[in-house]
């Protein structure tokens, strides 16, 4: 549905809509361009075009040396990127899904995350850990994992969950020109959805600052937090809810640490009601940190309700699709919980 | 004269029962003043001293004195008054047999000799002395309990670093795991700034914040804790050195527990595809913590599990066949031929840490059979006394002053205050504006600077 409406306003407006897959490919490709240390690393990302396309064309344009096809040993390649990193380099180091960082995760942790607090700020390390995150389609348990919580939770990392095309151009440029450990969580089922893309993306310099959230759309009665493909979820939900007149606020955080709390704050205190929404389990996970960091901040005195988390289910991810639907947030979720919210 | 100097020279051959010709005699030149203790970072490129003209030798004495401490009449200018024998005397260099590596998966081999200089001798003595007394000061500071945590120590192994750092240049990049306080100090930290890190003061190479693990230097990328893991970042060290084209090389090292690593062999298969100059080195001190290599892995051949990767295994304990091992790898790897497997068979005096006593897993009679009979001070030692490259007086004198370096090393290690507690949250992240990191209670907003 979100789709035709921007396909819509597309044809009206006749700005250029581009799939998030081709914004992280311009990104990467301008970077790449830009400085000649940026190359990138992973399985079939040479060759096979990338495993979801994402780097179609960059072998062909940019040879062997700037992008390099690797054998199917992630920590060892995660540990000859931060290696690279260390030595001058900036690697962009892709996961074919972030189900696989977790083969490598003592290095994106113990060699790159720690390390320039270890050296005392001698040794940065300058480099950007990159893939599709979470819930796919008929993947299954082992390939289906949302793992902003987990990597969110470590300090000297940076964790980036772009949301719609603009988002992801933008972050994956800031992204690889961060002297920092960047993990920037992809989502596959996002890949080849259209957005418009504003005016000023098109230039080679556009950034997004990590680190600040952006308010998709105003709203007085409740604040939808999320991140990545639930907040077009959540845009949709406010759209059925604002036919009811409850109208929401809607929050794409485009970053998870650190995590834009003013933001929520001063949403929150606005609208008096939160209810947060992530694909990832509930137990411990970003819905969990926005709570408690709402309660810990001015925001608190402002709730009329307790706030709300709208998560995936808290079991392994099934395979058949009546089952595996009903394991992820979807519309009704949200409407159900934002009226719960709203006692309404 | 001439006849004299060539008798003297064939006894002195026959004494040592070496083939090996020292400089003849009468190619000696004046020497004015004796040379200072000599700087660590000399480099390979260093040109060969000529020998010093010598002066009017007609008292030398009978060949069999040469080798005791007994003081030489001969009063020539520059003597030394602590040293009674003038360094024209010396021998100025000497080349040694070195143990037969073997190989694997080579044509050849490093070679059966190894020139040392009288400086090159000297100066090995000293670092190796130096990286002895800094780990048994260590040992010292441990048992007082200023130096807590973890602190694993080198005792036994000096001749692998110093011998790797004499093979490569200051610009190559070498990488290692947790064993660290060595090759700290040979890739240029000085002694108080690493003692001051394991005290964990401020004035520590990493100021404190990372201890005996987490040491770094120019093109020296620690001190690693996880096992195994320092082995692909020396991978992608290599990787970034061949991407640059600056014909650098990296030692990347690590132990016989971290050998079965898996994500070694992950990093040999990339190595060896893209032709990566990686020098991956093996330390076997024959155990990994209190496991033997038998207990350990199915081969111990550390040197060939590098499979299609050519290997060498070279005797640790000589520091000169380190040297000549490295400057064949390092030779190796630059001319393009991709990675090698370097096995150095060494020791660790202490146990795997100071928190093992090093005694339920192996027999004192074995670590006392290693200290008396390949100890690599010792050996080093004994070989430029036996070829007149140095006197017992001068060992004792860089002795005493290595001594004194690490006791005023230790005293700066003790007495350094500890790091403020305003840095608690600083070097998060590099070249950032500073953020605000939440402390212990939701009341604490602490601040980061990069």
């Amino acid at each position: 549905r979100l789709k035709n409406i921007v396909l819509g306003w597309n044809d009206l407006l006749c700005s250029k809509p581009m799939m998030v897959r081709d914004a992280l490919n311009q990104a990467m490709d301008e970077e790449l361009e830009r400085d000649e240390r940026v190359f990138l690393l992973g399985e079939e990302v040479a060759q096979y075009d990338g495993a979801y396309k994402v780097s179609r064309g960059l072998w062909k344009k940019y040879g062997d040396k700037r992008i390099i096809d690797t054998p199917i040993t992630e920590m060892g390649f995660a540990g000859i990127a931060v290696g690279a990193a260390m030595a001058g380099l900036r690697p962009i180091c892709e996961f074919m899904t972030f189900n696989f960082s977790m083969q490598a995760i003592d290095q994106i942790i113990n060699s790159a995350a720690k390390t320039y607090y270890m050296s005392a700020g001698f040794q940065a390390v300058p480099i950007v850990f990159r893939g599709p995150n979470g819930a796919s389609a008929g993947v299954a348990a082992q390939h289906s994992q949302c793992f902003a919580a987990w990597y969110a939770h470590c300090p000297g990392l940076k964790v980036v969950s772009p949301w719609n095309a603009e988002d992801a151009k933008g972050l994956l440029k800031s992204a690889i020109r961060d002297d920092n450990p960047v993990v920037f969580l992809e989502n596959e089922l996002m890949y080849g959805v259209p957005f418009e893309m504003s005016e000023e993306s098109q230039s080679k310099d556009f950034t997004i600052p990590i680190g600040k959230a952006k308010v998709e759309r105003q709203g007085t009665h409740v604040s939808l937090v999320s991140h990545s493909r639930y907040v077009s979820h959540c845009l949709d939900a406010a759209v059925v809810l604002a036919k009811e007149g409850i109208e929401c606020e809607v929050i794409n955080l485009r970053t998870i640490r650190p995590l834009d709390v003013e933001c929520i704050e001063t949403s929150v205190m606005k609208t008096n009601h939160l209810v947060t929404v992530e694909g990832g389990w509930p137990q411990f996970g970003v819905g969990a940190e926005i709570c408690a960091r709402i309660m810990e901040g001015p925001a608190f005195n402002y709730l009329d309700a307790p706030a709300t988390r709208v998560t995936g289910v808290d079991i392994p991810m099934p395979y058949a699709k009546i089952l595996e639907d009903n394991s992820l947030p979807q519309i009704k979720d949200i409407i159900f919980s934002v009226k719960k919210t709203l006692n309404v | 004269m001439k006849n004299m100097l060539t008798i003297i020279s064939n006894a002195l051959c026959r004494i040592t029962g070496r083939n090996v010709l020292l400089i003849d005699l009468s190619e000696y030149v004046n020497v004015t003043s004796p040379p200072a203790v000599p700087a660590l970072a000399q480099t390979q490129a260093q040109t060969q001293r000529q020998p010093p003209k010598p002066p009017p030798v007609s008292t030398r004495a009978p060949a069999a004195q040469l080798v005791s401490a007994q003081a030489d009449q001969l009063d020539t200018p520059g003597t030394r008054a602590v040293v009674s024998r003038s360094f024209a005397d010396f021998t100025s260099q000497a080349t040694f047999d070195i143990k037969k590596c073997d190989v694997h998966r080579l044509e050849e081999g490093p070679p059966l000799k190894a020139e040392l200089t009288r400086e090159q001798g000297l100066r090995y003595y000293r670092i190796m002395q130096t990286v002895r007394r800094m780990e048994l000061k260590a040992d010292q500071l441990y048992k007082q309990k200023i130096i807590r945590g973890f602190c694993h120590l080198y005792d036994g192994q000096e001749a692998c670093a110093v011998g790797i750092e004499a093979a490569i240049n200051p610009s190559d990049h070498l990488i290692t795991a947790y064993r660290a306080h060595g090759y700290t100090y040979t890739r240029g930290i000085a002694v108080k700034e690493i003692l001051a890190e394991l005290t964990g003061r401020r004035g520590g190479v990493a100021k404190g914040k990372g201890g005996s693990m987490h040491m770094y230097a120019p093109h020296f990328y620690g001190g690693n804790g996880i096992v195994g893991a320092q082995v692909p970042l020396g991978a992608g060290i290599a990787l970034a050195c061949q991407y640059q084209g600056n014909n650098q090389v990296c030692v990347a090292l690590y132990g016989d527990g971290a050998a079965n690593q898996g994500q070694l062999f992950e990093s040999f298969n990339m190595a060896a595809l893209w032709k990566l100059p990686c020098i991956f080195t093996c330390e076997n001190n024959q155990y990994g913590m209190g496991t033997s290599v038998e207990r350990a892995s199915a081969s111990t051949d550390y040197y060939k599990r590098g499979d299609f990767i050519p290997g060498i295994r070279v005797d640790g304990m000589d520091v000169l066949c380190v040297r000549e091992a490295f400057k064949f790898a390092a030779e190796h790897c630059r001319s393009g031929k991709g990675p090698i497997v370097m096995e150095l068979k060494t020791y660790r005096y202490h146990g795997h840490s100071m928190s093992d006593p090093g005694v339920s897993y192996r027999t004192r009679e074995e670590i006392q059979e290693v200290r008396s009979k390949s100890d690599p001070i010792t050996m080093l030692k004994e070989r430029m006394l036996s070829n007149n490259m140095a006197s017992v007086e001068e060992f004792k004198e860089i002795d005493i002053a290595i001594r004194k370096e690490v006791e005023e090393a230790a005293q700066y290690a003790t007495s350094d205050p500890e790091p403020p507690l305003e840095e608690l949250c600083n070097h998060i992240f590099s070249n950032d504006s500073p953020l605000e990191v939440r402390g212990t209670n939701p009341w604490a907003r602490l601040k980061s600077v990069s």
